[in-house]
């Protein structure tokens, strides 16, 4: 009879509707993050350089590029006799059909997945963080422990522990209480997102939950948990650990990786990253091109000027181009004599020649003003953007615009155009 | 290939950044769907047995055919390594035999090009040929003396053929590339083993010239051998032609290659590049002109590294100068050094001092 100590579900149905334009068209999961790779890479990678082997993914919103992203799991090495990775979509039943609704009523609706596996223990990951994790640690913590639940938890500055879901733990760290996002915060560590339970509560637990709309983990079966006096402990985490939720912090975070050493390592050995690599060739720097802190992916062709930016496989960075503070995603094409300032550019795009991008006075975004902020130009994928035009900061592109869609060839800051989706 | 070879055969050799030698040959068959391929090792193979350790990358391992690689092996009847390259398949005449597909293509692995089998195919039984050789016009200066030069009359057969001649009568030369039906072969190979002949082009092709339809089919696009240090250094070169790297890099169909999973290349503060091609997994810290940088690259603050290949995993210290070199893959270059080819290409070879944590 098959039989994995710890198997994984990894939910990546979420939209992650802050990142704007950015997951319009694809799963946040599915988002690129530092030049080659997917967020849901970090994850899946820790999965495999745990030794967990077994992997199910939940996929619901636009999941086409996760879905060819993940393949039968070749890339890291998930592909299995027994276990390795599957795609698991919401499904109908024979008696209703419904949406994965909350994130553990997704991990209900899979009951029979986990069991056919015969599990001591589920490990719950979400496809939204970028982090180095050592799961197969955090078990042996939960067995010292004889842990019902184990969650691993991260201290964060108490100023700002108010945006967190909170937990309260005595001095052995087992779990006293929780607080979502409290106004006065009575400890300063955050949840991050990542369980591990013992299968037969958490069987117990979604069975006895099933009825309860939009089943969440953080709002009801952990505190069913800890109602009904299980042993909840709370793991500390202490390396690196970035939420990429905002397109602020998700800028930020790949920034970080063009430090001297950054704090999360990519060259390291140990550890590797996996990805499918979507290009092969060397990438070429022609004669006038100048490049400083910045990493560039596979098969990019750079004839312009490049400083402190990510730039993704496949691209092509024009002549007298000047790109600074920018990500630009995969096969997108910046032609010649452009500017871009602080830009995120989505994969596919095209910017004709001589685009200025990030320039002028701040102003708030009219529509959206808590996704798109912090100077920052989004620009949606496969978005065209016609010759000559001035886009201002806090805006936002997305379809195939044309120079009508431009008042005297200018986008000023706060504006927003969308063409297409969203 | 002087100090190259030493680590491993020329099908292993790292070219244009990303690939080896024998990715071309693997990734034309598999493009040109060819689903049976077995490749003839012998020579310091190591290096090119781990590059091809899974089939996967050119989209080998069906369930129909699959990449099989084929060793000296001492058995019952046989203790010899392959004496020459009929000896190879003839040592391995049971493969051929086994298998039901009607025509072979014969290709080495050193050699970079594109190409779809199945047009050679196509003309191959359009002449009635018994063997068809993929033949290039050189450029008038190119020295033959490496190459076998073939004459063909205005139908394209084979009337000459020369192996390494020391004066040429053509600028035609063979490609290393043949097309021939399968029991052909085996009925030629066995005969030539009957006579304790083992050379394919020596044996079997030149003896046969006047008896056998050869014929040759002449390509217009880019081929070049790699297995002298020139042409290595040339053909990596090549690829800072815009129009080569378009050709490979960006034509359909692609050149496949086994995945290293490496992270993107890192420029720091310090990092002057210039008419360069630089692959994944590097980090730069100096100036880079006209060079080919493998991956896993590590060049040091102050660095200038010139007209050079730098191969794969290969660290370079700071305040180091690098000129007309080829740097062997996993060496490490103390800071400090001074290396320059003063007439022609320098090889340089060092230990690899560094250790993995």
């Amino acid at each position: 009879m098959i039989k994995k100590e710890m198997i994984a579900m990894l939910l990546a149905g979420g939209q992650g509707s802050r990142l704007g334009v950015l997951t319009s068209k694809v799963a946040k999961p599915a988002v690129s993050f530092g030049g080659k790779y997917r967020i849901i890479d970090f994850p899946l990678s820790n999965c495999i350089n745990s030794g967990v082997d077994t992997v199910g993914v939940l996929t619901q919103y636009q999941p086409l590029r996760l879905n060819t992203h993940i393949g039968i799991g070749i890339p890291w090495d998930l592909d299995r006799n027994i276990g390795g990775v599957s795609v698991l979509p919401p499904y109908e039943k024979s008696s209703n059909s419904e949406w994965y609704t909350g994130t553990a009523n997704a991990i209900y609706q899979n009951i029979d997945y986990m069991e056919s596996f015969n599990p001591e223990y589920v490990l719950i990951l979400s496809g939204d963080h970028i982090y180095k994790m050592d799961y197969e640690v955090m078990l042996d913590f939960h067995k010292a422990n004889n842990a019902a639940v184990t969650i691993a938890v991260m201290p964060v500055p108490i100023e700002e522990a108010s945006r967190f879901g909170i937990i309260i733990t005595d001095e052995n760290r087992r779990i006293q209480d929780f607080e979502e996002k409290p106004a006065n915060p009575r400890s300063n560590l955050a949840s991050m997102g990542i369980y591990i339970f013992n299968w037969k509560t958490l069987k117990e637990s979604l069975i006895a939950m099933a009825e309860q709309p939009a089943l969440d983990f953080g709002k009801h079966v952990i505190p069913y948990c800890h109602e009904k006096g299980q042993p909840l402990y709370a793991y500390e985490f202490n390396g690196y650990w970035k939420d990429v939720g905002t397109l602020s912090s998700y800028w930020e975070a790949n920034m970080e990786l063009i430090d001297i050493v950054p704090e999360f390592n990519l060259y390291e050995e140990y550890w590797k990253i996996y990805t499918k690599s979507e290009s092969l060739p060397p990438q070429y720097i022609s004669q006038d091109s100048v490049i400083e802190r910045s990493i560039i992916g596979e098969g990019t062709d750079i004839y312009g000027k490049v400083y402190n930016s990510v730039i993704g496989c496949g691209v092509t960075i024009g002549k007298d181009t000047v790109v600074r503070d920018s990500i630009i995603m995969n096969n997108t094409c910046i032609q010649g004599g452009c500017e871009i300032n602080k830009a995120i550019i989505a994969e596919n795009v095209t910017i004709s020649d001589g685009v200025q991008l990030g320039v002028g006075e701040e102003a708030p975004n009219e529509t959206a003003p808590h996704i798109y902020n912090s100077g920052l130009v989004t620009v949606g994928e496969k978005s065209v953007i016609p010759s000559g035009v001035k886009v201002g900061k806090n805006t936002v592109i997305s379809g195939v615009t044309t120079p009508e869609d431009y008042e005297d060839s200018i986008l000023a800051s706060g504006k927003s155009l969308i063409k297409a989706g969203e | 290939m002087k100090e190259l070879s030493q680590k491993r055969a020329t099908s292993a050799m790292p070219v244009a950044g990303s690939y080896r030698s024998i990715d071309f040959a693997l990734s034309n068959m598999s493009n040109s769907r060819i689903q049976k391929v077995a490749v003839f090792t012998q020579y310091n193979s190591g290096s090119l047995n781990e590059h091809l350790n899974s089939s996967k990358w050119w989209d080998f391992g069906r369930k129909q055919g699959g990449l099989y690689v084929l060793t000296p092996t001492v058995t019952s009847d046989n203790n010899n390594w392959y004496r020459g390259t009929a000896d190879a398949i003839y040592q391995n005449l049971d493969f051929l035999k086994k298998s039901h597909e009607p025509y072979v293509v014969i290709a080495s692995g050193d050699c970079v090009y594109k190409m779809d089998f199945n047009k050679v195919l196509e003309y191959h039984i359009d002449k009635k040929a018994d063997i068809t050789v993929v033949c290039k016009d050189m450029d008038p200066g190119v020295s033959m003396d490496r190459y076998g030069t073939v004459k063909m009359n205005e139908d394209c057969r084979i009337e000459e053929f020369e192996e390494k001649p020391l004066v040429a009568k053509t600028n035609t030369v063979s490609c290393g590339i043949y097309v021939i039906r399968r029991r052909q072969l085996i009925e030629m190979v066995e005969h030539c083993a009957e006579d304790d002949r083992y050379d394919f082009v020596r044996d079997i092709l030149i003896r046969h010239k006047d008896i056998k339809r050869i014929y040759g089919y002449k390509i217009k696009d880019y081929w070049r051998n790699i297995a002298s240090v020139e042409d290595y250094f040339g053909t990596n070169m090549d690829f800072l032609k815009p129009e080569v790297r378009n050709y490979f890099f960006h034509q359909y169909p692609d050149i496949y290659s086994k995945v290293d999973d490496l992270p993107p290349a890192k420029y720091n503060v310090g990092a002057h590049i210039k008419n360069s091609l630089i692959s994944s997994g590097c980090i730069v810290n100096g100036v880079v002109e006209d060079s080919v940088v493998f991956k896993k690259g590590y060049i040091g603050n102050n660095c200038t590294i010139k007209n050079s290949i730098i191969l794969n995993d290969v660290y370079i210290g700071d305040n180091t100068h690098i000129e007309n070199c080829i740097v062997e893959s996993g060496s490490t270059i103390r800071a400090n050094s001074y290396l320059v080819g003063e007439e022609g290409i320098k090889i340089v070879v060092e230990r690899d001092d560094r250790y993995v944590i």
